[in-house]
């Protein structure tokens, strides 16, 4: 393959028409994302070689568990050729070089980090071995055609000689930067492809990986901050006395979000915290409970909203059906509740501010804590520790949490590391919104689907953000409906509209985004209509897809693997669901029963076409990963408001998916030719449709509503 | 000063009796593998082992440690039995965002100190209180099954 800059150009705006459906983040990036020329990513900015020959290559996506620190190493080492057990991983600082490919800004999320950096990653690894060859060859006074790498080494095989690459790394340093590189052909590859193990397992294994909640600097004190029980809140007035008298207790401080206490440690924070006297000026959001909010947003379905596609006659289309079916969905807010609550370390100077944290979206994040501080965004250093588990939280369009930590650290005047509680963490807004969804459809006599309308009610999560000028148009923003208006399935007569309510609570993206419950929705409702067409739920699916279509291959695997209208042990079912995300496709085919009135989901047999996969043992972690998070959510997710104030508060009235709750998972990759797309998400989507499914198959209920926990199932 | 064996070294600290183990560890000591996730006993991120028993360290007071063997995941390796487990979580290559993975580690070896050779219902009973929300469990119960010894 010959890498130009004019190639470049050509592949990603292909690339790039695929990914504005399933893409939440800005992708009007054509022009950006043309120049991944040598000179716009210079090797020495992701490698480097040490003259003992460890390698260390700078990653420049955040890893919270997605395996992103072991598939773009591969990605430059498929190319490099060193020798992976010399290769070791460090956090990329903030730069325009770590930009993302498609947008002006360092970010890890929409599930793009492989393949935004499939071709970037590769050529960085490329040019790096072009100047190693050339260092060897010039000083060997050989012709460069001659020499070949083997894990780590510069060989000529005529002479015999060789060089590791740490001896030659200096020289290479020296020598200008080639305007084009070969790529190899997939067929040639040699670590892509191959289960690979995570190079952050070790750490992980042994206490070593640092999360932001283990930095620690001289002088730094620990600070909670009570913030307002509602969404919008402020404080109105607050006595401290018995706080400030604890031990330990450095000082209260009123910052924008509410009281901040700074004492030497965690628990002398808490206990002094909860000491605190607060009286709140509620604001408007306290009128918000949510029974009075789904009934808002269900009246509001049945009107029209602005029109997100449409095609056909909807209204002859409804008239002339044989048999119509209409239902009403509400699913929750949930909140991401990653394991590691949030937390910051901030160290303020005059003229410079340095931040550790577990961040998804560094350069915004940056940005914000140089507006707060008076500095300018070169003046802020963000070192980005392992995470925690991100799932969305940690790219915060507002900053909320490194704004309020800036904040905090300027009041106090002393390093801190802000810290929520679970509690904090899990109150703390940004959720995945509620949604209602209306939906009536029809068939025709011979069970085609003739008429489709879906109305979906819900915040905006792009609105207000600066990402609203590429997402939001004609007042639609297009994560409220993907994976709705692109529903893939051959409906003539066919509208979705949108109502975008506003309220106070601060809502954003959550693995998966809209699919989370656009798919729970429409997948679930092509299965009434094969029960309203007496058809088989697989069989009927295919029926409606697209010849060529990707859906095809995942939902057939998944139903062959799970030997789908086979027999299962007495009072078990099947269910199904396919979905395509992040342009990948997935088919679940999820095994449910009853035990004691309780959904029991046993198994889970998954295909998955994410395109060429990198690290297949990822890709499988991924599903595994997508699927538990999914079946949480699906089972037992729920934030609930009460006058304003969130239910929840912990992992006791907000249980994510137990080890005795765990489906078997058997993951069956679909082998592709096609350019890598998303894997972290596209495994949430289907699970929530296919275990309701499963559900109706066994008892002939229809669960519209999440979580299932809710309804009674005996 | 209350003073306890972390990983087998005496230590002394001085702190309110009252205040949780997990804060002691780490706060004042700064050994930062044992982990907070809710501070109420649900997710099993703290869990060490006192005298040899996984325990929950957010919820256990220091004036419990006092005197008291404690191992936390820095001291793992220091038995064979642990340092099995933890090159079980290795070869099965347990770990995703990995935040969870030191209380599972420590959960896992304290159920193979008592059960060698345990059964599923004995490895979901002694795992189902740590909360991975990655969704490692089945991965967690092939390391378990490969480290006592029964095949991954």
């Amino acid at each position: 393959m010959n890498v130009t800059r004019r190639k470049f150009l050509k592949d990603t705006a292909a690339l790039m028409g695929g990914l504005v459906i399933g893409f939440y983040l800005p992708s009007r990036g054509r022009a950006y994302a043309a120049d991944l020329s040598p000179a716009k990513y210079p090797p020495d900015a992701f490698i480097h070689i040490a003259p003992d020959d460890q390698i260390t290559i700078i990653v420049n996506k955040s890893e919270m568990g997605q395996g992103v620190y072991t598939s773009l190493p591969m990605l430059i080492n498929e190319e490099l050729e060193a020798d992976w057990n010399r290769i070791g991983v460090e956090s990329a600082p903030v730069a325009a070089v770590y930009n993302h490919t498609h947008m002006p800004m360092q970010l890890t999320g929409g599930s793009s980090s492989v393949s935004s950096s499939w071709d970037q990653m590769r050529s960085v690894g490329a040019v790096a071995r072009t100047l190693l060859v050339r260092a060897a060859a010039e000083q060997w006074g050989v012709p460069e055609a001659e020499c070949h790498v083997e894990n780590g080494h510069v060989m000529h095989a005529k002479s015999g000689r060789n060089s590791s690459y740490g001896k030659l790394a200096d020289a290479a340093a020296r020598l200008p930067l080639p305007d084009r590189v070969e790529l190899k052909e997939p067929k040639d590859f040699k670590l892509i492809g191959k289960p690979t193990r995570r190079l952050d397992t070790p750490a992980k294994t042994d206490g070593s990986a640092k999360f932001g909640l283990d930095v620690y600097l001289p002088g730094m004190l620990t600070v909670l901050v009570a913030r307002s029980p509602v969404f919008g809140g402020k404080v109105k007035s607050y006595n401290a006395d018995d706080a400030r008298k604890q031990r330990g207790v450095h000082g209260i401080y009123q910052v924008p979000t509410g009281i901040a206490v700074a004492a030497d440690g965690f628990w002398t924070a808490k206990t002094a915290r909860d000491l605190l006297q607060i009286e709140w000026d509620e604001g408007d959001g306290a009128r918000l409970s949510t029974p009075e909010m789904f009934a808002e947003y269900l009246e509001l379905a049945k009107r029209p909203g602005l029109v997100a596609r449409h095609d056909g006659d909807l209204v002859q289309g409804l008239k002339s059906a044989h048999r119509t079916v209409s239902a009403e969905y509400e699913v929750p807010y949930l909140a991401h509740a990653a394991m590691e609550p949030l937390n910051v370390v901030v160290d303020l100077k005059p003229d410079h501010c340095v931040i550790w944290t577990g961040t998804q979206a560094q350069t915004m994040d940056r940005a914000a804590a140089a507006r707060v501080a008076g500095l300018k965004p070169e003046q802020v250093e963000i070192h980005t520790t392992f995470l925690g588990g991100g799932f969305g939280r940690r790219a915060n369009p507002r900053s909320d949490f490194v704004t309020e930590a800036v904040q905090v650290a300027m009041a106090v005047g002393k390093p801190v590391k802000v810290v929520w509680t679970r509690e904090d963490d899990m109150q703390g807004g940004n959720y995945r919104p509620m949604w209602a969804d209306r939906i009536e459809a029809g068939i025709d006599k011979d069970g085609k689907p003739l008429a489709w309308k879906h109305t979906i009610v819900g915040q905006s999560i792009i609105e207000g953000t600066p990402f609203a000028a590429f997402m939001v148009h004609g007042g639609i923003d297009a994560t409220s409906v993907e994976g709705a208006a692109t529903i893939p399935y051959l409906i003539p007569n066919l509208e979705v509209g949108l109502h975008s309510p506003k309220n106070e609570v601060p809502v954003q993206w959550w693995r998966s985004v809209g699919h989370s419950h656009t798919a729970f929705v429409v997948e679930t409702m092509m299965d009434d209509l094969a029960q309203l067409a007496g058809r088989d739920p697989v069989t009927y699916r295919l029926a409606f897809l697209p010849a060529d279509s990707r859906y095809r291959g995942v939902l057939k695997l998944a139903a062959d693997k799970s030997d789908w209208g086979g027999k299962l042990p007495a009072g078990h079912a099947h269910g199904v669901a396919v979905h395509q995300s992040f342009d990948s496709f997935v088919a679940h085919v999820a095994e449910v029963s009853l035990e004691d009135g309780r959904l029991r989901v046993h198994r889970v047999v998954s295909a998955v076409d994410c395109g060429m996969v990198v690290n297949p043992d990822g890709v499988r972690q991924q599903i595994e990963s997508a699927i538990v998070y999914g079946l949480s959510a699906a089972l037992h997710g729920e934030i609930t408001l009460d006058k304003g104030r969130v239910v929840q508060s912990n992992f006791n009235d907000y249980p994510p998916l137990r080890f005795s709750e765990m489906p078997k998972i058997d993951v069956h990759i679909v082998k592709s030719s096609m350019p890598p797309s998303g894997i972290g998400e596209p495994g949430t989507p289907p699970i929530a449709p296919a275990v309701a499914n499963a559900v109706f198959a066994l008892t002939g209920k229809r669960l519209r509503r999440m979580p299932f926990g809710q309804e009674s199932l005996a | 000063m209350i003073s306890f064996y972390l990983n087998g070294k005496e230590t002394k600290v001085d702190a309110d009796p009252g205040t949780p183990l997990l804060w002691v560890l780490r706060d004042h000591l700064q050994m930062t593998g044992t982990k907070y996730g809710c501070g109420i006993a649900q997710c099993g991120a703290c869990t060490v082992h006192l005298d040899g028993r996984a325990i929950r360290s957010c919820v256990t007071p220091l004036s419990m440690a006092s005197g008291k063997k404690i191992t936390t995941i820095e001291g793992i390796a220091d038995t064979a039995l642990g340092k099995k487990v933890q090159e079980a979580w290795n070869e099965v290559d347990v770990p995703q965002c990995g935040y969870c993975q030191s209380g599972q580690i420590m959960a896992a070896a304290a159920l193979l100190h008592e059960h060698p050779h345990p059964s599923d219902s004995q490895i979901t009973d002694a795992m189902d209180g740590i909360i991975c929300r990655c969704g490692t469990y089945n991965r967690i119960h092939s390391a378990i099954k490969l480290a006592s010894g029964g095949g991954k």
